[in-house]
């Protein structure tokens, strides 16, 4: 390959943004970067930004489709606030992202599709390349297309097919930019494209030209490094949050020797859980797509009568429809997880974007009292962790279990070590043995409170249950006032015991600091960055960040209790903060929401915090 | 393998429950469990591969009164439990209960969709035509113009006829059969039991207490001879204890006819099959009202086709074969993987 240029500039971190038309494949680009990204030994984290609707008018602004990616040789927790460099394929795609961008990024453009019917597509008025109002950017103007169909024209192949790969020459480029080497981008062409030789040439041929053409017209006054990141040692992946979610239930079914059920209806952006694990019938995992979200739950709360490992998996909409079969669940004491990727609401809200804003109905959305365990993943790839963990907590407890996620986790990937699943902590599922003498339905655990699982099919264990008030023991249907206030209270006592079972709240940064920030959920990286920033500056600045939500970890207030202030950062307007003040009401508690759509920034965390560290 | 034999000698009084049975007296409710626990004990099944779920109704407590599994679960999803449980462990033998509210109205989409997926479960639709539990609200099977609590000036919508919905939804097997005619019921239960795919009996209940005697037409002791028409597959379709009226095909319209009357003989006559895939025929039956015609009662359809459970399992069998993946470490390690050994 080409010479590399003298001017090599090491950098610790860096976040391109790739966008262009729906039809562009900018996530194709973005996962190529990536994968060299993994190959060159950094820490990384992605997001893709796709259009709501799934063939918006071509050329317009609503039709882009991003994919930012933000890697470095420290530990990333992020995909990044503002990109430091933007691929823009189009004029709608350099206008949608000019907010994502920082002041000085690198813009890279395709000068062909400047032409003024995509201007006016776009929305702009003058042309931006020309009216200076890119000024402070450096912006490379490249003739990708035309460059395109100029690196294949010795193949013979229609100028339509050539377009299909100008991403192929923005990724040259990039590589260009930061120092990687083709071979690995070259082979995925061969295996992706193996029955199609002529595909494959074309696309290496684009690959190189971009990345010469970068080269050769000196596009960027330095190109860069990242030196690789210290990760531990281990075998490394990228993964979504949904990706890995469905690997943590098969994971949990897996160890506790039962099979999978997941009941579900398709959902944004939820659905890629069903379908990843409709892929894995050969663990005996069953996907049954059901006709609504009703009976994905309560097929789901048949399959765990009948033994399964009982999933269902949603997004709020659907587990407003899910409510009521919660209750039964609740009542009927049977192991069950309900996995919801929380969205923009209410009603059908902001289908494509993240929020925080189900926990509420997580916590509190059913008739009666129905107490369940509610916990929330914190990173794209502790879904595997938590998804493994609510299935032990369910199956062990015999009580439903919601765990959340949202879309910013589902979508979004991050480098993933790969565990080894033996592992993982047991899950011993507390079924009872057939011909059972002291068998009853509503029996229980005398330190755990569960009853015992009682599959059908196991001699000696017929019994029934239902909806309906149960007898403590026997489990026959009870009307008695003072049966219900005991199950009433056997329930809820249930779920709290969990919280012997699950870790104590740890603090992350300073224990000995005035300010402690608190958050839950999918907020940990951006929040963990912000800390770690201001540590860095010289602030003492502690953090408690919430994986169990219900119950909350035993140590809760004990950590609460060290610190002056306590300052609690939602994607929502304050659910999870007036839960606190609820549970925990001897504390005083800030709050800082934002809800529109987006996850915090790092910067909006650190100017929050400060002002709180300086009041 | 002797114990096994001794243990599938079941009785009655294996499947009966020590729950209080509490249906009103004189209820319809009755004689179907009756019916169904002279069945269970037949079929050769061990009792505790039985399940007996139902939403939520007069007839849907009827799972405590049985001796199996059971799980009365939530107003209208029995059709969704009754899935996940057979789905979840196909051995399982699953049958079903349900009211006309229940199936027709909340659970209207799970029924429908059950039909048409065609699990092995059997279904015994508890047809009042009113909300029994509730205290007497029209359903959606509820005859137009019918006088109920909410709807005093008589209903004014067109109610659903539960078999033309069945094959509708392309339901592969529906049988109607009445609660005064426990014989009927037992035999018609056996073949629901015994047709793998989903079965739907509707049972012409009466509701003694909000809807009295809204079957009398055809159960009524003085009108049920005019209006029943017991159907058998292969049979002529002939009707009355005379054996003297019959249905034959007028263009494509059914038609009652006399024997013996106008040159017409038994030979005449159509011959019921309820294998037929084509549903056409078995539609028209489904739709017969009295006094008209004589309302169909027996197996209306039963054609064979594969049960979900039985496809989707196959399918597993076969990715086990198939598939490199043997277990969840394989599946971590699929695609790109990249590792890390000079770190921390
Ligand atoms: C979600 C919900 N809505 C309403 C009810 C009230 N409800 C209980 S049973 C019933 C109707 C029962 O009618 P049907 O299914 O025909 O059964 P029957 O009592 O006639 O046997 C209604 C409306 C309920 N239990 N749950
Ligand atoms: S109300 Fe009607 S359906 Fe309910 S038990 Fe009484 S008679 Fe039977
Ligand atoms: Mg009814």
């Amino acid at each position: 390959m080409t010479a590399k240029l003298d001017r090599v500039v090491e950098l610790d971190q860096a976040v391109i943004r790739f966008a262009g038309d729906s039809g562009d494949g900018m996530q194709l680009t973005g996962n190529l970067f990536s994968d060299s990204t993994a190959f060159a030994g950094n820490d990384f984290a992605t997001f893709p930004d796709y259009p709501a609707e799934i063939r918006a008018p071509q050329g317009t602004v609503s039709g882009v489709s991003g994919f930012q990616i933000h890697f470095g040789k420290t530990d990333i927790h992020t995909s990044g606030d503002l990109a430091d460099v933007l691929v823009a394929m189009n004029p709608a795609s350099l206008k949608a992202n000019m907010r994502w961008i920082t002041n000085e990024a690198v813009i890279i453009v395709d000068t062909d599709s400047f032409i003024e019917k995509n201007l006016v597509k776009a929305g702009y008025e003058s042309n931006p390349l020309m009216d200076n109002s890119l000024s402070g950017h450096v912006v490379v103007q490249a003739p990708i297309t035309t460059l395109t169909r100029e690196a294949v024209k010795e193949l013979h192949i229609d100028n339509k097919s050539a377009q299909k790969s100008k991403n192929m020459f923005a990724l040259g480029m990039i590589f260009y930019m930061f120092n990687r080497t083709l071979d690995r981008t070259n082979k995925f062409f061969e295996t992706k494209f193996a029955k199609n030789p002529l595909v494959v040439e074309a696309n290496k041929k684009v690959l190189t030209s971009g990345f010469n053409f970068a080269h050769t017209i000196e596009a960027f006054a330095n190109t860069f490094t990242i030196k690789p990141a210290s990760l531990e040692k281990g075998v490394y992946r990228n993964v979504t949050g949904n990706l890995a979610t469905a690997w943590g239930l098969l994971a949990g079914a897996e160890r506790s020797g039962r099979k999978l059920f997941l009941g579900s209806y398709p959902i944004t952006p939820a659905s890629e859980i069903l379908q990843e694990i409709s892929r894995h019938k050969q663990f005996s995992a069953i996907a049954f797509q059901a006709e609504d979200e009703i009976a994905g739950v309560v097929s789901t709360i048949g399959a765990s009568f009948a033994g399964a490992v009982p999933v269902t998996s949603t997004s709020g909409p659907g587990l407003s429809l899910k409510s009521e079969a919660l209750g039964l669940a609740v009542i009927a004491e049977l192991p069950l997880v309900v996995v919801n990727v929380q969205r923009g609401g209410p009603s059908t809200g902001l289908p494509t974007k993240s929020e925080q804003s189900d926990l509420y109905q997580a916590l509190f959305g059913r008739n009666g009292e129905a107490p369940l365990i509610v916990m929330a993943a914190q990173s794209s790839s502790d879904c595997f962790y938590s998804a493994y963990e609510a299935v032990k907590l369910s199956l062990e407890h015999m009580t439903p279990v919601i765990l959340l996620t949202d879309g910013s986790l589902a979508n979004g990937s991050e480098v993933f070590r790969i565990p080894k699943v033996a592992s993982l902590a047991d899950i011993n599922p507390p079924i009872v043995e057939a011909n059972d003498p002291d068998f009853q339905p509503y029996r229980r655990d005398p330190v755990k409170l569960n009853r015992f699982w009682a599959i059908p099919g196991t001699e000696g264990l017929r019994h029934r249950i239902g909806g309906l008030e149960k007898e403590d023991g026997s489990g026959n249907v009870s009307h008695d006032p003072l049966n219900h206030e005991k199950m009433s209270a056997l329930r809820e006592a249930k779920v709290e015991k969990v919280a012997d079972y699950i870790p104590e709240l740890e603090i992350e940064g300073d224990e000995d600091a005035d300010l402690l920030v608190v958050g839950w959920g999918g907020t940990h990286g951006v929040m963990l960055t912000a800390l770690e920033q201001l540590r860095e500056e010289g602030k003492s600045i502690g953090m408690a960040h919430f994986k169990y939500i219900n119950p909350l970890p035993k140590n809760t207030a004990a950590v609460f209790a060290k610190y002056k202030k306590i300052l609690v950062c939602e994607i929502n307007k304050g659910q999870f903060v007036n839960y606190l003040r609820m549970r925990l009401p001897e504390f005083k508690y800030e709050q800082y929401n934002k809800i529109q759509g987006l996850p915090f920034m790092v910067k909006e965390l650190k100017e929050k915090f400060s002002e709180y560290l300086s009041s | 393998m002797e114990n096994a034999i001794q243990e599938l000698k079941l009785t009655k009084k294996d499947f009966e429950s020590d729950q209080m049975v509490k249906w009103c007296p004189g209820c319809g409710d009755h004689a179907i469990l009756k019916s169904v626990e002279n069945v269970f004990p037949e079929l050769g099944i061990p009792k505790e591969k039985f399940v007996v779920v139902s939403g939520i109704g007069c007839s849907s407590r009827f799972p405590y009164y049985m001796n199996t599994y059971g799980f009365h679960s939530i107003h209208g999803r029995a059709a969704a439990l009754a899935t996940g449980i057979k789905l979840a462990n196909p051995e399982l033998n699953v049958w079903m209960i349900t009211g006309d509210g229940d199936s027709m109205a909340i659970g209207g989409n799970h029924f429908i969709h059950l039909a048409r997926r065609n699990p092995d479960i059997n279904v015994l639709l508890f047809n009042n035509k009113i909300y029994g539990l509730t205290k007497g609200q029209y359903s959606p099977t509820t005859p137009q113009g019918s006088k109920t609590k909410t709807s005093p000036q008589g209903t004014f919508e067109s109610p659903f006829n539960p078999g033309e919905l069945v094959i509708g939804a392309r339901g592969k097997f529906f049988a109607r059969v009445v609660d005064t005619n426990m014989k009927m019921m037992s035999q018609v239960f056996t073949e629901a039991a015994k047709h793998k795919g989903a079965s739907i009996v509707e049972i012409l209940a009466n509701c003694v207490i909000f809807n009295n005697k809204i079957h009398g037409l055809i159960t009524g002791r003085e009108t049920k001879n005019d209006n029943q028409l017991f159907l058998e597959a292969g049979k002529p379709m002939i009707f009355r204890q005379e054996r003297d009226k019959g249905l034959v095909l007028r263009g494509t319209q059914l038609e009652v006819v006399t024997i013996g009357e106008n040159g017409i003989t038994e030979d005449d006559i159509l011959v019921h099959d309820p294998t037929n895939p084509d549903p056409g025929i078995q539609m028209m039956l489904a739709n017969m009202k009295a006094p008209d015609f004589p309302v169909a009662l027996g197996v209306i359809r039963s054609v064979k086709s594969q049960p979900l459970e039985e496809a989707i399992w196959a399918s597993v069998k076969h990715e086990k074969e198939v598939s490199p993946l043997k277990s969840v470490d394989d599946l971590l390690h699929t695609g790109n993987t990249w590792e890390i050994d000079n770190g921390k």
